[in-house]
């Protein structure tokens, strides 16, 4: 077993972490103070291709392997967990089921932009009464002549309202429980789309957070993704990927908080010396490093996976589980490393846990995780 | 438009640590880079091919491990890419090293700019560049932040403390970049995948050249180093007092005393 990088991994990881602490670091606290969205950010990650990563070269995108993409949204979110989670969103959750799922005009019409990073993608499968249990949706689209008529509210949608591609599902044929769903995609700027106030939340603020209402909107039958009564499936295979970067997120995280805790931790002195030097801290940092380690092999050997094409939702479900409780864990021993400072806005290290906490909920929660790994292992 | 970038692959010169026993570099573990201003020169080449096309072919003599500059390079958006290497070129000083580089450029297809960064991080003698410019016989331009061409005629602006100048010459040119003239982009990710995947990397060796074996590497290098240290510091300097005139009789006696004069 080799745990390296090649040198194309290597050159993208330099790449991105240089790109990150320049272009993206010195903006962090003061975007997440005002919860305003970071549209520099998205456009210099756009210019370097970073949002269309691990599409093909033909549709504009960097022809990436997964390792890579996920290398990419760990070294992102090392440095902002919120410009981390918006690319992300974009790329595992809107751009990768179009490479998988869509037709070749599909792709033509929506992929390219969007891997090019021209336009946004955001991905609606949530409800007000459908989280966890997201088979319980209650958006309906119907079939009226060349065009399906949707009704709905989605909830909690990242990107929403910047994005300007959405996928969005809906039940299609009520009454068959998941069967019965379709994914389509919408554009945002057609009659009836609304975008609801964006979310004040705890952490990644600066990621946009809101609801969207469908009254009445029309989306060409031509906008079905996949086949009728696909959209479950395309979903959970969506989320399958978006775990993985979901626990990139995470990872980066608590990488940040580790790499924070061991500057502090030689610069502060107290009682005459470094508190480097006295072992609680000591055994602090070891217990953060080694959780480190273990979530970082369980995120990329899940990437790894994928890319040999062999199936990976129970490493890809293990990865979110483990990395998100890690990025906690990371977050809340970092604080209380820094003691005092830990506890100031200024000092990123609050930030830290604000931004990991929702790691352990989004894109399937920790409980969702566990369903899934128990129900590999008792088939 | 066929532009040549001359690259180095040096050490990252932060990092590098002097051992306090020997005085000498510790060049272990340190990472490698490409020579900063070197990427200053590259972005021109950059800059110039959006404006008037052609094609960029980067060149870089070093050991094996330098391809990764080369590569670096190319992810940058460089088109093509030499690395020369073999051992008969090792050890050289500046002047075997211009030689080589004179050699490898006299045996492309044609070139019409030649661009280099200032001067390197670990050498910093800045010779390389204008001794290029001197083997091909080509005139030169150091300290270039943009240049302005017009079919064979070249407007180069050339900075100094107090502005800059614009100096009218031809091509072939040869111009060196110094830090601070433009922000270097980084490689794009689409950039990177290309590189390694699509882009040609030649690797030419001694023979290759038809190099006499004199004039490169160790046996071409009239200039040899022979010691790196940091200097032992010296003492603080003497505050003299007193009126003018005391001052520099203090001063003369001093001088003397030390046989300076």
């Amino acid at each position: 077993m080799k745990f390296n990088l090649n040198k194309e991994q290597q050159m993208v990881q330099k790449t991105v972490r240089e790109f990150a602490e320049k272009e993206i670091a010195p903006y962090a606290i003061e975007i997440d103070k005002s919860g305003e969205f970071p549209w520099e950010n998205v456009k210099k990650m756009a210019r370097y291709g970073f949002l269309g990563m691990p599409i093909e070269r033909r549709y504009g995108g960097a022809g990436a392997d997964y390792v890579s993409y996920t290398i990419m949204i760990e070294e992102l979110s090392r440095v902002c967990a919120a410009t981390g989670v918006i690319a992300e969103a974009h790329v595992s959750l809107t751009a990768e089921p179009l490479a998988i799922f869509a037709s070749e005009s599909q792709k033509e019409k929506y992929l390219i932009p969007l891997a090019k990073g021209e336009k946004l993608g955001a991905f609606a499968l949530t409800e007000a009464n459908a989280g966890t249990d997201a088979g319980g949706l209650q958006t309906k689209a119907v079939l009226e002549g060349d065009s399906y008529l949707i009704n709905g509210n989605k909830m909690f949608i990242t990107n929403a309202g910047v994005a300007e591609i959405y996928i969005i599902f809906a039940i299609t044929t009520p009454g068959i429980g998941t069967k019965g769903i379709s994914a389509f995609i919408v554009e945002r700027d057609i009659p009836g789309f609304s975008v609801g106030q964006p979310e004040d939340k705890m952490g990644i603020r600066a990621s946009k957070t809101a609801e969207l209402i469908l009254e009445n909107i029309r989306v060409p039958k031509e906008n079905l993704l996949g086949k009728t009564g696909e959209g479950f499936k395309i979903a959970m295979a969506t989320l399958d990927g978006g775990r993985i970067g979901i626990g990139a997120q995470a990872l980066g995280i608590a990488q940040a908080a580790l790499d924070a805790s061991i500057r502090y931790a030689k610069e502060r002195e107290q009682f005459g010396k470094p508190i480097a030097s006295f072992q609680a801290i000591q055994w602090m940092i070891a217990d953060m490093a080694t959780e480190i380690d273990a979530a970082r092999l369980l995120v990329y050997r899940a990437a790894a996976m994928k890319d040999q094409g062999l199936r990976f939702s129970k490493e890809s479900a293990m990865a979110k589980l483990f990395a998100s409780k890690v990025s906690m864990s990371c977050a809340d021993k970092a604080i209380q490393i820094h003691g005092g400072y830990g506890y100031m806005r200024d000092y990123q290290v609050e930030r830290y846990l604000r931004d990991a906490k929702i790691t352990e909920i989004y894109e399937g929660t920790s409980e969702v995780q566990r369903m899934v790994i128990a129900g590999s292992m008792l088939r | 438009m066929r532009y040549v970038v001359c690259i180095k692959q040096v050490p990252d010169t932060t990092e590098v640590k002097i051992d306090p026993k020997t005085g000498t570099l510790i060049r272990d573990g340190v990472p490698s880079i490409i020579n900063p201003e070197d990427k200053n020169a590259l972005e021109l080449a950059l800059v110039l091919r959006e404006r008037y096309g052609g094609k960029i072919i980067v060149l870089t003599m070093g050991p094996p491990q330098a391809d990764d500059a080369l590569k670096e390079a190319l992810a940058m958006g460089a088109d093509e890419a030499v690395l020369l290497s073999d051992r008969d070129f090792a050890g050289a000083d500046t002047l075997a090293t211009s030689t080589a580089l004179g050699l490898a450029i006299e045996k492309m297809n044609g070139y019409d700019l030649i661009l280099c960064g200032r001067q390197a991080i670990d050498g910093d003698t800045a010779q390389v560049g204008p001794q290029l410019a001197e083997f091909l016989n080509i005139p030169q331009v150091s300290y270039v932040a943009d240049i302005e061409l017009n079919g064979n005629k070249a407007l180069v602006k050339q900075i100094s403390e107090d502005g800059y100048e614009l100096i009218q010459t031809s091509l072939p040119l040869l111009v060196t970049v110094p830090k601070g003239v433009n922000q270097h982009r980084y490689p794009s990710m689409p950039g990177i995948f290309s590189a390694y995947r699509e882009k040609k990397t030649l690797l030419w060796s001694a023979t290759d050249l038809r190099a006499d074996l004199q004039a490169v590497g160790l046996k071409g290098s009239p200039t040899q180093v022979l010691r790196i240290f940091t200097p032992a510091p010296t003492g603080k300097g003497e505050m003299l007092q007193g009126q003018p005139k005391e001052m520099v009789r203090s001063l003369v006696d001093s001088l003397k005393t030390k046989k300076v004069i």
